[in-house]
């Protein structure tokens, strides 16, 4: 029997919305009151939501469909819902990061890729569930509880970011933000049949996001269909005085860059990424989304990232240091929860982080705690930094040769709840295509690319050069208009 | 260093200290295991030999980018409102008379 599942019918694409707000076919309320029926008709299987906001949402509503009616020039997101990950700042919502620590707070100002997105004309529904700090590969570590697969209730969505894949592949939302740090946009992308884009380290900045790992963590959207991505993308990149690591690069009109025809393009295929471990069906779905590109023009061309298997650990340690610093400040004191029974400062921070923070972010803070503490810094953080520089160059090297590298997004399609609850390792291990652009700052996205015979959803990953969406998108779009675009 | 450290359970509780974190005893011997299984796995990173390469701190800075003013990450020095402070301190557990509020901090 085919496992229960709760997929939207043909969504609208954001053209298509601002389109029909401009016109007056229909009005952004309209797309507002019944994305959050839709939410309210089946979120309670799916558990993507953990806080509406449907004043702030309604209000934007109202104001498009005003410019709208006085004849005005819609902005490009002018109606669209989207939804947030709940690690990002939003005015007047909670922001809990899917931790108990957090529970309560409610920032006082946006995040500027939130900011940007409603400046566009988005209308921001609510805040999406994730795993607790974005740290987890299948959202079960979510103190809120699980969000479950759309394409089946007994799966997993991946994760960090599975409430934001799972709204879009369930009409909760047209778009999502999410964020990736090593693989937390594109895996829960690929397990939920959507696409979802990994931006350059640099492109959209992170001020009003809650760090995990600065040197790692990304902003980046989700939606049905690669220009809809592209276009939300276009509308949070770029330059941020609130943010140093934003870069001043100017953002390309993407839209432009994917008139061109994706023939002629040189893509790469890394042995490393079709090794043992690869699922079956996961991999001829890939080799037939390769096959594509080369009907469609590209010319196809193996290669080696030689240092692809020290990926994970090289990840594990660099992500849980910065991670141990980042979540220092939880202690109690600022916002959020406090262990009431304290009679002393240090037994107050103590007991509040203890109290505040699941298990996979104990594990993770003393993991990063051991890894810079006195007599194994050497040995685990500056080795870990030391490998980051050959899987970085490997990718420098590759993109002499090649315009964009494709692989699985992941090893397998969805996996159940409760399977890999047990054993991080294992859990990690679900990273391991995606952990590799991560550490080397490159950009990519997950485009579905087939299903396995359980009807799950697979993604491929496609991967460019730091600043080099535009190629990405590209090659995204050639496979996605190859007809393999989920047909749910 | 060859193999991948052997995690005891003084280590654990050592981390934690520094790490602010109190464990239970169940906790413990949990992250025990779990740290031990995570470290055995690093442990490959030792077959690398990286004595010649340099650690590589974050992505930017091995970017060939233009060269770009250096207003890109550095703003003009001059005083911007900043967060309105009682809202701020209402997202405290306990805040007043324009702190945050602790317990008390000398400890005997």
């Amino acid at each position: 029997m085919k496992p229960e599942s709760v997929l939207t019918e043909k969504p609208p694409s954001i053209d298509c919305i601002r389109r029909q707000v401009a016109d007056g076919t229909k009005t952004a309320q309209a797309f507002a009151e019944e994305t959050y029926a839709r939410i309210g008709a089946v979120d309670s299987r799916i558990h993507a939501y953990l806080a509406l906001s449907r004043e702030r949402a309604l209000q934007q509503a109202k104001k498009m469909d005003a410019m709208a009616k006085s004849g005005q020039t819609l902005p490009p997101l002018a109606g669209v819902p989207v939804g947030i990950k709940d690690v990002l700042n939003m005015q007047g919502a909670p922001a809990t990061a899917g931790s108990k620590i957090l529970a309560g707070y409610h920032p006082p100002y946006d995040a500027t890729a939130v900011q940007r997105l409603e400046a566009a004309g988005a209308i921001l529904l609510g805040k999406l569930n994730c795993d607790e700090f974005a740290m987890g590969s299948s959202n079960e570590n979510s103190a809120y509880g699980p969000v479950r697969n759309p394409h089946a209730l007994d799966r997993v969505p991946g994760g960090s970011s599975g409430g934001s894949a799972a709204a879009v592949a369930a009409g909760m939302a047209v778009g999502t933000l999410g964020t990736d740090t090593g693989g937390s946009i594109r895996q829960p992308a690929s397990f939920c049949g959507v696409v979802g884009v990994l931006p350059t380290y640099g492109r959209v900045s992170r001020f009003g996001l809650i760090a995990f790992a600065s040197s790692l963590d990304r902003i980046g959207p989700f939606a049905n269909t690669v220009l809809d991505c592209a276009t939300m993308l276009g509308v949070i990149a770029g330059h941020d005085d609130m943010d140093a690591t934003s870069s001043a690069l100017p953002v390309p009109d993407y839209a432009a860059e994917m008139a061109k025809p994706v023939e002629g393009l040189r893509i790469g295929v890394p042995t490393e990424y079709f090794a043992d471990g690869l699922d079956p069906e996961v991999r001829a779905a890939i080799e037939g989304g390769i096959e594509k590109l080369r009907g469609e023009g590209c010319t196809i061309h193996p290669i080696s990232l030689p240092h692809t298997r020290y990926a994970i650990p090289t990840y594990y340690v660099l992500a849980t240091a910065e991670a141990s610093a980042n979540l220092a400040r939880f202690d109690g004191v600022r916002y959020g929860y406090r262990a009431e029974d304290a009679n002393t400062l240090s037994a107050m921070y103590r007991r509040s982080r203890d109290g505040g923070f699941g298990a996979e972010v104990k594990r993770r803070i003393l993991l990063g705690t051991y890894a810079l503490s006195a007599g194994y810094y050497d040995a685990y953080y500056r080795k870990a930094q030391q490998v980051r520089r050959l899987l970085t160059q490997d990718f420098l090297n590759a993109f002499e040769q090649v315009d964009a590298i494709v692989t699985p997004t992941a090893p397998t399609p969805a996996f159940k709840l409760g399977e890999k609850t047990d054993d991080p390792v294992a859990m990690y291990l679900a990273d391991i295509y995606t952990v590799t652009a991560s550490l080397a700052g490159i950009c990519g996205i997950s485009v579905p690319c087939g299903h396995s015979s359980e009807g799950l959803p697979i993604g491929m990953q496609i991967l460019g050069k730091h600043f080099n969406e535009g190629t990405v998108f590209r090659v995204a779009q050639g496979v996605e208009q190859q007809g393999v675009m989920p047909v749910s | 260093m060859a193999e991948a450290a052997k995690v005891t359970a003084e280590d654990v509780r050592r981390v934690a200290e520094l790490a602010n974190l109190e464990l239970d005893a169940g906790e413990e011997v949990r992250m025990l295991r779990d740290l031990n299984a995570i470290l055995g796995h690093v442990a490959q990173l030792n077959e690398l030999d990286t004595s010649s390469v340099e650690a590589m701190a974050q992505v930017t800075e091995i970017l060939a980018l233009p060269a770009l003013p250096a207003l890109e990450t550095l703003r003009p020095d001059v005083i911007r409102p900043s967060l309105d402070r009682d809202i701020v301190l209402g997202g405290a557990p306990e805040a007043g008379s324009g702190f945050f509020k602790v317990p008390k901090v000398l400890e005997r």
